[in-house]
């Protein structure tokens, strides 16, 4: 494996034409991912987690307004023209989003779906392609495969309509998968399933993978690196024991801090007051620090902090990093 | 299924304020009868929280709606403030409202779009009349407000102009409004992000060590029914499976069904996630329209023998106060935990 | 999130009002509709001349200075004509659509909160009703009543009375199972007062779009209920029943016909832009637009 990343994104921004004037979104991410590697996007909604993706791989809202560079491949996507983006897009990358019964189209079969990418990219003939997908729906732990890939969305359960999902996003064999909160609508024993089953494709495969998710749990079970992310900005990153093990960031430490921990029953979690600042209005300074437990000085509310080394590839974005250390959660 | 699923607590056994004797509820569908709920019995004391745990399609939503009446029962009895509640007419059943409140699950559906919070949050006052006259009641929703955290000019808002947890806040003190005997919390913190989840739980506590309430917790997110309950009851297919302390289920679960359930359970840990055994389950929940012959979990169940499919098992005590419906209660779960992880990829 | 775009009630006032200014189309519909209130209310003051003044010196004349419109057979100025007779169309307009509204509504929101048996019966009574070509329903109406302008109305309201119990039923199916309502439910709140607090304000854009386009049609079916001599009675001036009149006169005396005629497609076509146009804001797609923005973030 090459250690040219598979996706490398940077200074990457997103602005938002709404109603009541432009939205950041996102308000420049550096990130990147290598073949074969987890990256997590961690963060709470309206973080900007899912938009810098979605954007990095030019499926932003037709309001956005996208800044900055991301190579698939070597290739700069914000160089190419839109038709070329699509066709890159379709054949490296695959996407499995939160919802698998609004990705999948009702009134066709599942196979039909599975192999309609294999036949597009790929140039697989009809015939062809639907043995790929009875492929693919094995591949993916769909039992008696070659029987039901004539059938109906309907008529899986949700772990199995994500299976599906996986199965599309695999047809191209795609370099990146992309995982938007794959398991958010699911039950944890169907979460834990689904989440063995990209472990044990990725490591088959040697597909990078990108996941994004809210669950601290589901990152530290998947992921080799992690980005948490905090109104539009990465505020830390790094190897995930790292992370974990001696967050610096004071929101990477309360967001650790705020499940409940069967070790400590009776006491009251620890929680962050009040809410992210709207994207509309993001505050000059460090936009944590209306809500942060530490409050520094006046440094932290009007200057942005930039992103720090803690160590090795670990950085934070604070002025105050926090000294921790993984027993005292 | 003659058990219940409540045992007393230590000291003396506080008042009943709800029970599920038996209670069956099935809906008639197109593809058969779903049985949602199939022979439940619970009960819940004054100032206690009982959490309800289980998968979606375990029936624990539904058996929260039984308490309140807005599903009716097919066979069994509920039971509110000591009357049986089972029959009462629809007229009725408006004043078993108040002693019985709920709180649901998504705070934005569940607040009329179109009237101000205050209106929202008024509403159980003014339909049971308990409070004479706009101004009285202004003053009260100002109180709720105060108790649940909010600031008092938040009454003449609209929910769009509220953040999800503040949603949930209002959502409380509609709850409150009517000074129910029980509050039934219907997942209160499942479409929350993680740091609002925090605040909502402290809130709930605070609220019931201050004012004595009794809950009903229902939520699929076990760590959170485990800090939030006095005693816990397991769901699955329309079944209690197991009932305990949650230090005896977190530590001993007995039932294997639960022993999965806890394993599924991702840690924020990776060096723990890297080592730990996790019982991943064969396949899916079965059909609820056509549950398994003899133990319902037997289709997925790691350790399942020949007998789980002749006998439906019931609750019996593995430990003091500490029930499970398993031919092999206990048993099963020690065979469990010493099979190989199935864990593929991942370094180690 | 603080705050977001508008949805409260004032609010979507506001922003109805604003688009219905921005809109050029909807701008036109509405100054045209302002219009003709303002003549349908004071038509018989402002009036060059009197509805009835009859002046056999001047018939057939054709559009001048003094008589815009021209006058017509009997020497009346069809201008005063077309202004009085803008009343009895809104009026007829109003009251019909008024009743449709009532009852439709009602019927719907009865049908859809209870379903069941009442649903059934309810629903195919309408579905009866609307089967039946609205012209052939109304001249049924008018044959066993009678005609003249009540006659005339009550036919218009029946005839539009299932498109709102259908407006309203789908609404309340969908509000129905809204977690908010099973919240109404949960406190106690009675069905009177969940239909009337909680229902029927959030399906109130739908309807106040079907009322403009029913005004509309309900217009143009007293016209051709008076053009069929159904409707209004003469000497009693109504569109559709000058358009009839002025048919025997369409080669010597095409104003006849093509003022009244004007009229009515103006007043349509006003209503129908309106109409339009409050659809556009008032679709509840629309609304979630910010919501939709942030859950995808």
């Amino acid at each position: 494996m090459s250690d040219s990343p598979v996706l490398d994104v940077e200074g990457l921004a997103v602005t938002i034409g709404t109603r009541r004037g432009p939205a950041r979104a996102v308000a420049g991410v550096d990130w990147s991912v290598q073949a074969g590697q987890t990256l997590a996007l961690v963060g709470e909604s309206g973080s900007g987690k899912s938009m810098s993706v979605l954007a990095a791989t030019g499926l932003a809202p037709r309001t956005a307004r996208v800044t900055g560079r991301v190579r698939l491949l070597g290739t700069d996507l914000t160089e190419v023209s839109p038709e070329r983006r699509r066709r890159l897009r379709g054949r490296h990358v695959g996407f499995v989003f939160q919802d698998p019964m609004t990705s999948l189209n009702p009134v066709l079969t599942v196979g039909r779906q599975v192999s309609e990418a294999g036949e597009e990219h790929l140039g697989l003939t009809r015939r062809a392609a639907r043995a790929r997908a009875v492929e693919l729906l094995d591949l993916v732990g769909i039992p008696s495969a070659a029987q039901r890939v004539d059938a109906y969305p309907h008529q899986f359960s949700g772990g199995m309509r994500q299976r599906v999902v996986i199965a599309m996003a695999l047809a191209c064999e795609p370099d990146l998968l992309i995982a938007d909160e794959p398991t958010t609508a699911l039950d944890v024993t169907t979460q834990a399933q689904i989440v063995e089953l990209v472990a044990d494709l990725q490591h088959r495969l040697g597909t990078a993978v990108v996941w994004i998710t809210h669950d601290l749990g589901v990152v530290a079970g998947i992921a080799d690196t992690v980005a948490v992310m905090y109104a539009g900005r990465i505020v830390e990153q790094g190897p995930v024991d790292a992370v974990f093990a001696h967050p610096a960031h004071p929101y990477t430490v309360a967001l650790l801090a705020a499940r409940p921990d069967p070790a400590a029953r009776g006491a009251d979690l620890v929680t962050i007051p009040g809410a992210p600042p709207s994207p509309w209005e993001l505050p000059t300074g460090c936009a944590f620090f209306p809500r942060c437990p530490v409050r520094g000085d006046a440094r932290c509310e009007h200057e942005l902090p930039p992103l720090v080394p803690v160590s090795g590839r670990h950085q934070v974005r604070t002025f105050y990093p926090q000294a921790t250390d993984g027993e005292d959660r | 299924m003659t058990e219940y699923a409540a045992v007393p607590r230590q000291r003396e056994p506080a008042e009943v304020v709800a029970e599920l004797d038996r209670l069956n509820v099935w809906f008639p569908t197109r593809a058969g009868v779903v049985r949602a709920v199939d022979g439940v019995s619970l009960r819940i004391r004054r100032g206690e929280t009982l959490g309800l745990v289980g998968e979606s399609g375990s029936g624990k939503s539904t058996a929260g709606l039984a308490l309140l009446r807005l599903v009716d029962p097919s066979a069994g009895t509920v039971r509110v403030a000591g009357q049986d509640v089972t029959r009462w007419s629809r007229r009725r059943l408006r004043a078993l409202r108040r002693r019985v409140a709920m709180v649901f699950q998504d705070p934005q559906a569940s607040l009329d779009p179109r009237r101000t919070i205050g209106a929202s949050i008024a509403e159980p006052l003014i339909v049971h009349r308990l409070v004479d006259g706009a101004a009285a009641r202004r003053q009260r929703v100002a109180e709720l407000l105060d108790l649940v955290g909010l600031r008092r000019e938040l009454a003449d808002r609209h929910p769009h102009e509220l953040s999800g947890g503040q949603r949930q806040r209002v959502g409380i003190a509609r709850a409150l409004a009517g000074e129910p005997d029980l509050i039934v919390l219907d997942e209160p913190i499942a479409s929350l992000d993680l740091s609002v989840q925090a605040q909502i739980m402290n809130l709930l506590r605070r609220l019931q060590r201050d004012l004595g309430l009794t809950y009903l917790f229902i939520a699929h997110d076990l760590a959170a029914v485990e800090h939030m309950s006095d005693r816990l009851a397991v769901m699955y297919l329309g079944r209690i499976v197991e009932t305990g302390t949650p230090a005896q289920i977190w530590r001993r679960p007995a039932h294997p069904y639960t022993a999965a359930l806890l394993s599924a359970i991702p840690v924020a840990d990776p060096q723990v996630e890297r080592r730990r055994r996790r019982i991943i389950l064969r396949g899916d929940v079965p059909s609820p329209v056509d549950p398994p012959a003899g133990c319902r979990f037997r289709t997925r169940c790691p350790q399942a023998r020949a007998e789980c499919a002749e006998t439906d098992p019931v609750l019996v005590e593995v430990d003091p106060g500490h029930r499970a419906a398993c031919l092999f209660a206990g048993d099963a779960v020690r065979a469990m935990s010493v099979t190989e992880p199935r864990r593929a990829g991942g370094s180690d | 999130m603080s705050e977001t775009t508008g949805r409260s009630s004032e609010g979507q006032l506001r922003r109805t009002l604003s688009a219905l200014r921005h809109d050029p189309l909807a701008f036109t519909g509405s100054a045209v509709l302002v219009l003709l209130v303002v003549v349908g209310v004071a038509g018989t003051w402002l009036a060059p001349a009197g509805v009835n003044e009859v002046d056999v010196d001047r018939m057939l004349q054709a559009p001048s200075w003094a008589h815009p419109f021209g006058t017509d057979e009997l020497g009346r100025d069809v201008l005063s004509r077309v202004m009085i007779a803008a009343r009895v169309s809104l009026q007829v307009g109003l009251v019909s659509v008024g009743i449709a509204l009532t009852v439709g509504t009602t019927l719907g929101l009865l049908a859809g909160y209870y379903r069941g048996w009442l649903d059934n019966v309810l629903m195919r009574c309408m579905d009866v009703l609307f089967a039946f070509p609205v012209l052939l329903l109304a001249v049924a109406i008018v044959a066993v009543l009678g005609p003249g302008l009540l006659t005339a109305t009550i036919a218009v309201g029946v005839v539009y009375t299932p498109i709102f119990a259908r407006v309203t039923r789908a609404g309340v199916l969908s509000v129905r199972e809204q977690v908010f309502v099973r919240a109404a439910i949960s406190i106690g709140a009675s069905d009177l007062r969940i239909m009337r607090r909680h229902v029927l304000p959030n399906i109130a854009a739908p309807l106040i779009v079907q009322t403009s386009l029913s005004l509309a049609f309900a217009i143009l079916s007293e016209a051709a209920l008076s053009f069929l001599g159904l409707g209004v009675q003469p000497p009693e001036p109504a569109w559709g029943r000058m358009l009839y009149d002025g048919r025997g006169f369409v080669t010597e005396a095409w104003w006849l016909g093509v003022f009244p005629g004007a009229a009515i497609f103006l007043t349509v076509l006003a209503f129908n832009l309106v109409g339009d146009a409050l659809r556009d804001v008032l679709d509840p797609r629309q609304l979630t637009v910010s919501e939709a923005r942030r859950s995808s973030t």
